[in-house]
């Protein structure tokens, strides 16, 4: 018996999800009154795949004369749409869950190949959240007059939804179904980098039956999506995305009729008090940062960390990451994946050179980055202060700011001194202290010894620059509802 | 079979109190203070890992390795009111040839057997690297005295088994008599001598709580085991991914701490090489490659070990054999 050979590490051979669950047309048009259609002005722009930069369709690029199209069909469909009793939209959404989840494998594939994101993400995480999102709201649709909005709520009219690129179909699930649900019709505009997850939707709203225009989908870069939100038949505006647009958005519908949701921006802190499980502590931590490549609005971009367990949190953080396997995101042993775009890249290549150069100690591991495509190592800053633009500005990346903090009072102080409000995070073994220090938080979400947990029951969404307005639960439903 | 010599020394006293740890053990509240100081276990971001871990995708020649591994690892047992020589006999022979059909298999680790049976299965695995693992201390329940418990060692090492199982006194560790478990462990250590190598057993289904299962890790590495393992196979919850991963993690950072490495043994319920394959990387990514080597890891099971000659066939043929192709014992 030899077990020399056998001593060396258990290397895992590659174990690739299969692409060919996945069918990508050449070419998409605009999902516009029950129709796939091209632009009027006969515009395209390529999709690529960021892990291979391979283009993988060509989709229609909307301009103000389609939106303008796509905002009469939602308008339209409405009349219907809101005179259904609650149970038959019920049956739609149900429909369409069913539906999201037979399609699972396929769309799990098709977002991994559009986004970048590991196959494992979104077939564990993704998917299921979405199929959840619609089974949640169906339940909805026949039981608003116990939602505490009055007798009879009435929907808005027509929602006008921008979303962006980092969990594409989720965003979607968080937009249309509420919509749906409570009887408004639809305009969705995808981000400009993973519009194809959207187009499939569009797909399994006509194998669902869906009538024509409760759901339009107008794909294109910021133009369309400044289209959508001005135009005057717009009754809600629902955008998630980077604070600067959310205030730009906030600005043209200053002074209109319409209801705005926002959801923008985040820096969350994951605070790690010392009397906290530290191995899971430090899973969270890790989850919380480089989940979807810390692409994520409510990403735990900030730890801070009690001083007596400083070296000891560091050492177990570093030992952790340097387990986490970057590579192909359809390789379902993948735990990082590809940055979404090259403009991505750019800005969390320059976030992290400041970071450096500001003086804030730069750590990733050994990490062997792909050829093509659009990679970046997991990053961890030590001797990081309030003062570095590392601390304070969302990076939007995989990369980890460390801070610490001597007592309980200090670490409120901290976690809140940012513009943002989305999410934080407390670690402690001790129940009296998580109340005591969720209280204070300024943060629309904050987990206690978890982190990026998601269910479509909670609402979500963030204080100050994080946005206004909540989505999913009893709470999310109002922002469609007239009241 | 395996060969290879242990890659860090075997505990003692001076490993420990080269670190810090020596005072530890100095009375009840020393001890007590210490174990309860350890960070505590969140029940479930800890299942939220293993089960995480328990996706990794194991193929082609990545399960061709997990699977040789496995078979090198298992304690193959046979603990029955029933046993008889003839069944250790056939035992024996099985560990050291488990598939009759392809001589390259690997041998497994040992054969785990009752004390008055260590004979029969030295005999039977003479000449071959499997060793002869012996449960004692008045397994499963380790209700009896002291002295009773270190006759039932004593005979088992007398026997000439390589490996000592005790289970540690549930009763005195959940009364919170941890001085009590401690010197237990000491006294069998020093009744297994240099000849025979040490497992604990916590009976982690018994100690029910998993801040419970890390204490009851760093007492019996305190105490000088050389390995610790999960279970008796003989209650209602035996290894999980869970508790092995707590295990794990323990060894782990006992390593970090005090330079001295601990096994792990899961033991009951885990049946099928898919199993196996899932703790096989809950150990490559969590105490690291370092105990990927039947030396440091172990599984105690009986049916195990034909899931994974089948499982191995399959991989070479192409095909599923099926039961009447692996040695039924």
């Amino acid at each position: 018996m030899t077990m020399e050979k056998r001593t060396s590490a258990f290397e895992y051979a590659p174990a690739p999800e299969s692409r060919a669950v996945v069918d990508i047309a050449p070419s998409y048009g605009l999902f516009i009154d029950g129709e796939f259609a091209e632009a009027a002005d006969g515009k395209v722009f390529k999709t690529v795949s960021p892990a291979t930069e391979e283009v993988l369709s060509e989709v229609a690029e909307a301009g103000e004369a389609d939106v303008d199209r796509a905002v009469r069909a939602a308008r339209k469909a409405f009349e219907t749409w809101s005179a259904l009793p609650g149970a038959e939209r019920a049956k739609y959404l149900f429909r369409i869950a069913r539906i999201l989840q037979e399609r699972g494998r396929e769309l799990a594939v098709l977002e991994t190949l559009d986004n970048g994101k590991p196959i494992r993400e979104t077939r564990d995480a993704d998917l299921p959240l979405v199929a959840a999102h619609f089974f949640y709201h169906a339940g909805w649709a026949d039981k608003l007059s116990h939602a505490g909005y009055g007798p009879d709520p009435r929907p808005l009219g027509v929602a006008g939804q921008v979303i962006p690129w980092n969990f594409p179909l989720l965003m979607l699930a968080w937009k249309v179904a509420p919509a749906l649900a409570t009887g408004n019709t639809v305009v969705l505009k995808p981000a400009e980098t993973t519009p194809l997850s959207a187009l499939f939707f569009a797909d399994v709203c006509r194998q669902a039956g869906l009538p024509k225009g409760v759901v339009n989908i107008v794909t294109g870069d910021g133009r369309a999506g400044a289209a959508l939100v001005a135009h005057p038949g717009v009754d809600k505006v629902a955008f998630t995305g980077s604070t600067a647009v959310g205030k730009q958005i906030a600005r043209t519908l200053a002074g209109t009729r319409k209801k705005l949701t926002l959801e923008l921006g985040g820096k969350g802190a994951n605070i790690v008090f010392d009397d906290a499980p530290l191995d899971q502590a430090v899973e969270g931590v890790v989850n919380g940062i480089f989940f979807n490549q810390g692409q994520v609005c409510c990403a735990g971009s900030r730890l801070l960390v009690q001083e007596s367990v400083h070296d000891e949190v560091l050492d177990a953080l570093k030992r952790r990451i340097s387990t986490l396997r970057l590579g192909d995101p359809l390789d379902k042993n993948t735990d990082i994946g590809a940055i979404n775009s090259a403009q991505q890249l750019a800005r969390i290549t320059a976030l992290a050179d400041r970071g450096e150069a500001e003086g804030a100690e730069r750590w990733s591991p050994a990490c062997q980055l792909p050829e093509n495509g659009y990679w970046f190592a997991p990053t961890l800053f030590t001797n990081v202060t309030q003062a570095h633009t590392i601390a304070r500005d969302e990076i939007f990346g995989p990369v980890l700011s460390v801070l610490t903090f001597r007592t309980p009072d200090e670490a409120v102080a901290k976690a809140n001194n940012t513009p943002y409000g989305l999410s934080a995070g407390i670690w402690t073994e001790k129940g009296s202290r998580i109340l005591a220090v969720a209280n204070r938080l300024r943060a629309g979400v904050v987990w206690s010894n978890t982190f990026n947990k998601f269910d479509p029951t909670s609402p979500f969404g963030g204080y100050k620059e994080s946005g206004h307005g909540r989505e999913g639960g009893r709470h999310g439903l109002e922002a469609y509802l007239d009241v | 079979m395996p060969t290879t010599a242990p890659a860090a020394p075997a505990p003692d006293a001076s490993a420990a109190s080269a670190s810090g740890l020596a005072d530890v053990t100095a009375s009840d509240s020393t001890l007590r203070r210490f174990l309860h100081g350890l960070p505590g276990v969140d029940a479930v971001g800890l299942e939220a890992r293993a089960a995480s871990l328990g996706t990794r995708s194991i193929k082609t020649t990545a399960k061709a390795y997990a699977l040789d591994l496995a078979i090198s690892m298992v304690d193959l047992t046979t603990l029955e009111g029933a046993d008889t020589p003839g069944k250790v006999r056939a035992l024996g022979a099985k560990a050291v040839h488990p598939d009759p059909t392809d001589r390259a298999t690997p041998s497994a680790a040992a054969v785990c057997v009752y004390p008055d049976m260590v004979p029969f299965a030295k005999e039977a695995v003479a000449g071959s690297d499997v060793k002869v693992a012996s449960v004692a201390t008045a397994f499963p329940a380790g209700r009896a005295s002291m002295a009773v418990k270190l006759a039932d060692v004593r005979e088992a090492v007398a026997a000439g088994a390589d490996e000592v199982d005790m289970v540690i006194d549930r009763g005195a560790f959940l009364s919170g008599n941890y001085l009590k478990v401690h010197d237990e462990i000491t006294a069998v250590k020093e009744t297994c001598g240099t000849s025979a190598r040490l497992k604990v057993i916590f009976e982690t289904g018994e100690l029910s709580t998993y801040d419970n299962i890390r204490r009851a890790s760093w007492l019996g590495m305190l105490a000088g085991a050389d390995f610790i393992k999960t279970s008796t196979g003989k209650v209602a919850v035996n290894a999980t991914p869970a508790n092995t991963l707590l295990m794990l993690e323990a060894v782990r950072d006992f390593r970090a701490q005090t330079g001295v490495q601990i096994g792990v043994k899961p033991a009951g319920g885990i049946r099928t090489a898919k199993d196996a394959i899932k703790f096989l990387v809950l150990v490559n990514e969590t105490a690291g490659a370092d105990w990927l080597d039947n030396h440091w890891f172990r599984f105690g099971a009986s049916s195990l070990l034909n899931d994974l000659l089948m499982q191995r066939q399959k991989l070479a043929t192409g095909r599923y054999s099926g039961p009447d192709y692996v040695t039924v014992d």
